[in-house]
């Protein structure tokens, strides 16, 4: 449109004018240009003055001056609404690169941090008599841990909220079923530590040992926050499932059971098992209630009723408190390379084994 | 279609001698399928066992330390330091609830920030992977989350904490004598949130402020990611139709967007206080604990929470009176967040009636 148009439009009608088209707007480059200046008005204010505080500092000075002097050009030039839009659209990139700044910070402090006192030795010894002269410490009997409670807690939870899942969405339940969700909606929202205080309310009393502490005291607190996590997902996955399917099955005289496990599951089953890989990634990282349930030793125990387990976040919580802050970073990297590969391998799951077509 | 069918069935099974099971109906619903309901249905039941498990055992093991006079539990608990439950619970609740609140506060703007970022600004192909990158965020585990706040994040923030100190002190001080009234609460209420203390700053930073942050971090994935759910919701049609009157895209997200997604947003943000009620490990490690109720946000020693009391005084309590208290406690939290989440379901289910239906 021309620019005559505008104006015509603009005698035509009293109000503002809505029409954008013909407004001039500031040259693509303007904001590069804005944005260095400022970042050397900042480089400027602080010139002389180093250290981490000061380009956090310096940052935030060059973003607020950039702020203000887009807002200043731009309100001049391309008028309020414009201006606006371009402070909103500041605001809304630099929430997400700022929330960004975290997660890499800490990726690359475990990265750099853990690598120091990566080695074998780490990952196979233990911390047993590490204040004697010549040990070597290492994590061996907490990643044994993580791996024996996780793997038991994988295990009761996941055929648990998979059939809970399949009650929920193939049968119809009536209020039994409404019951369940409104519980499974609970279980979501239990703190970690609640789950770890039933387990350990729970055990000592069925058991008659009030001191009794083990790995499976450790997993059913888990399963307690993992099944409603794998309960949650399966349901999502069975929806989607299309009843075109199942009606398909059951005119061919197949039976409900088998339609289940044959159609329904089959056709779910790459989103089922990546979202129980993420499920298990998510529960792998707890360390609350298995402060207080798996409790923390010095040895490999590779028996899962008996007597206390350490595990890799209470190892790193440990270490941290006594003040052995690689080892704490050490745990810390094995325990975050163990959850992104997991997440790895879901996402892969979910990419490979999706149904073809459409 | 179905009835034919059905009376058949019925009919045959009629003429059958009971217990023979080759019947039309029978043979479609064989032995397994039955076993296969059953055993659906059981784990269904589990469930409600499980919760059932959950509330009995808590509320069981942990009577004992309500019921107690105040001088048993001064006695038999070493770690109240001569307080009484209620006196004990409410500090740590009070702290609970502080830290949960700064880190929703911190948290909210951002998530709306990402997820809108997400849901409208970045270019489609980019989406997904953007948003991957925020759920990475919760899959890290709180622990490293906490080495990690005290390690990296606590020495930038420090010299932040004191420039706030410095700037807003004379601020808080001016408002305390000039104001009438102002010194006269800040001198007779230790809960009184208007004083000097508040923006006051003692090394080192591990102060609630602090542990807030760090909560605030850990509880952004779950709010964008819900957030950036509602904010795709909107229908397509009233988003064009802002965009073809000449709205500008920021203005198309305040008339479409944000008025469609706020009962979403509502719902998100307090799912997200949930998750930070009860989340342990970060102020566990961040948090130097006390137990005053008070503002001094920027002080070490002054707060604790109830998930970080009960993980830091776990491993040393006796069977019995401070392993109940403790438990009850736990059963505290359990019903706060219980509360929180539960309205933040009805809020969703509430609204979710409007919006985007009548569109």
């Amino acid at each position: 449109m021309s620019e005559s148009v505008v104006v015509e439009k603009e005698v035509d009608s009293p109000g503002p004018n809505i029409f954008r088209t013909g407004v001039r707007h500031l040259p693509r480059w303007a904001p590069w240009a804005v944005g260095a200046a400022s970042a050397l008005a900042s480089l400027g204010i602080f010139r002389g003055s180093a250290g981490t505080s000061n380009i956090v500092g310096m940052t935030s000075v060059a973003l607020l001056i950039y702020v203000a002097a887009m807002m200043i050009l731009s309100r001049n030039y391309e008028g309020r609404r414009n201006s606006t839009d371009r402070l909103a659209t500041t605001l809304i990139g630099g929430s997400f690169l700022l929330a960004v700044v975290p997660l890499l910070s800490l990726l690359y402090t475990v990265l750099v941090s853990g690598f120091d006192v990566m080695s074998l030795s780490f990952l196979n010894h233990t911390t047993e008599g590490m204040t004697l002269e010549g040990a070597i410490p290492g994590a061996g009997h907490a990643i044994v841990g993580t791996l024996e409670v996780t793997f038991s807690t994988a295990l009761i939870a996941i055929p648990l909220g998979i059939f809970t899942a399949i009650y929920l969405v193939e049968y119809n339940g009536g209020w039994l079923a409404k019951v369940i969700t409104f519980l499974v909606d609970i279980m979501t929202g239990i703190p970690s530590i609640v789950a770890g205080l039933f387990a350990a309310a729970m055990l000592p009393v069925l058991l008659g040992n009030p001191g009794y502490r083990s790995g499976f005291m450790g997993a059913v607190a888990l399963v307690v926050l993992m099944t409603p996590l794998v309960v949650r997902n399966t349901e999502e996955m069975l929806r989607l499932v299309s009843n075109e399917l199942r009606e398909a099955a059951y005119a061919l005289g197949v039976t409900k059971s088998r339609t289940i496990v044959k159609v329904v599951l089959r056709t779910a089953l790459p989103g089922i098992v990546s979202g129980c890989v993420i499920a298990t990634a998510r529960i792998i990282g707890e360390s609350a209630p298995l402060l207080i349930t798996a409790g923390s030793t010095d040895y490999y125990n590779f028996s899962l009723f008996n007597d206390r387990v350490m595990t890799l976040p209470v190892f790193v919580y440990n270490q941290y408190v006594a003040g052995n802050f690689p080892l704490a970073w050490g745990g810390a990297l094995v325990l975050v390379l163990l959850v992104l590969i997991l997440n790895l391998i879901a996402k892969l799951i979910a990419h490979w084994f999706a149904p073809k077509g459409q | 279609m179905d009835s034919p069918e059905k009376t058949e069935g019925v009919l045959e099974q009629k003429k059958q001698a009971p217990g023979d099971t080759k019947g039309p109906r029978k043979a479609v619903r064989g032995r397994g399928d039955a076993a296969f309901a059953g055993v659906a249905k059981g784990a269904g039941i589990i469930i409600i066992v499980l919760l059932g498990a959950v509330t009995f055992f808590l509320v069981s093991q942990s009577y004992p330390a309500f019921i107690a006079s105040n001088e048993t539990i001064q006695s038999e608990v070493g770690f109240t330091r001569g307080m009484s439950f209620w006196q004990f619970a409410g500090a740590a609740l009070f702290g609970t609830v502080l830290s949960a609140l700064i880190a929703l506060c911190v948290a909210t703007p951002f998530a709306i920030g990402i997820a809108l970022f997400i849901s409208h600004y970045a270019p489609r192909r980019f989406a997904g992977a953007l948003g991957y990158v925020i759920d990475l965020l919760a899959a890290i585990p709180s622990v490293v989350f906490g080495l990690w706040g005290m390690h990296t994040l606590e020495p930038v923030i420090r010299p932040i904490f004191a420039w706030i100190s410095d700037v807003l002190t004379p601020v808080m001080e001016w408002w305390v004598t000039s104001v009438p009234g102002m010194g006269y609460m800040a001198d007779h209420f230790e809960w009184w949130p208007l004083t000097p203390d508040l923006v006051h700053f003692v090394p080192p930073a591990r102060n609630i402020l602090m542990g807030g942050l760090v909560l605030a971090i850990m509880i952004l994935p779950i709010i964008t990611s819900l957030c950036r759910e509602v904010f795709l919701q909107t229908p397509k049609l009233q988003e064009e139709a802002a965009l073809g009157l000449g709205a500008t895209r920021w203005e198309m997200i305040r008339m479409t967007v944000l008025p469609i997604g706020r009962s979403g947003i509502v719902s998100a943000a307090m799912l997200g206080l949930g998750r930070a009620l009860g989340e342990t490990m970060a102020l566990l490690m961040v948090l130097s604990a006390g137990l005053s109720v008070n503002f001094s946000l920027m002080s070490p020693g002054q707060h604790s929470t109830i998930a970080s009391q009960i993980a830091l005084n776990w491993p040393e309590a006796q069977a019995g009176l401070e392993r109940q208290f403790l438990i009850g406690l736990g059963l505290l939290l359990f019903i706060l967040t219980f509360v929180v989440n539960f309205a933040a379901r009805r809020v969703m289910a509430r609204y979710s009636e409007f919006s985007g239906a009548n569109a």
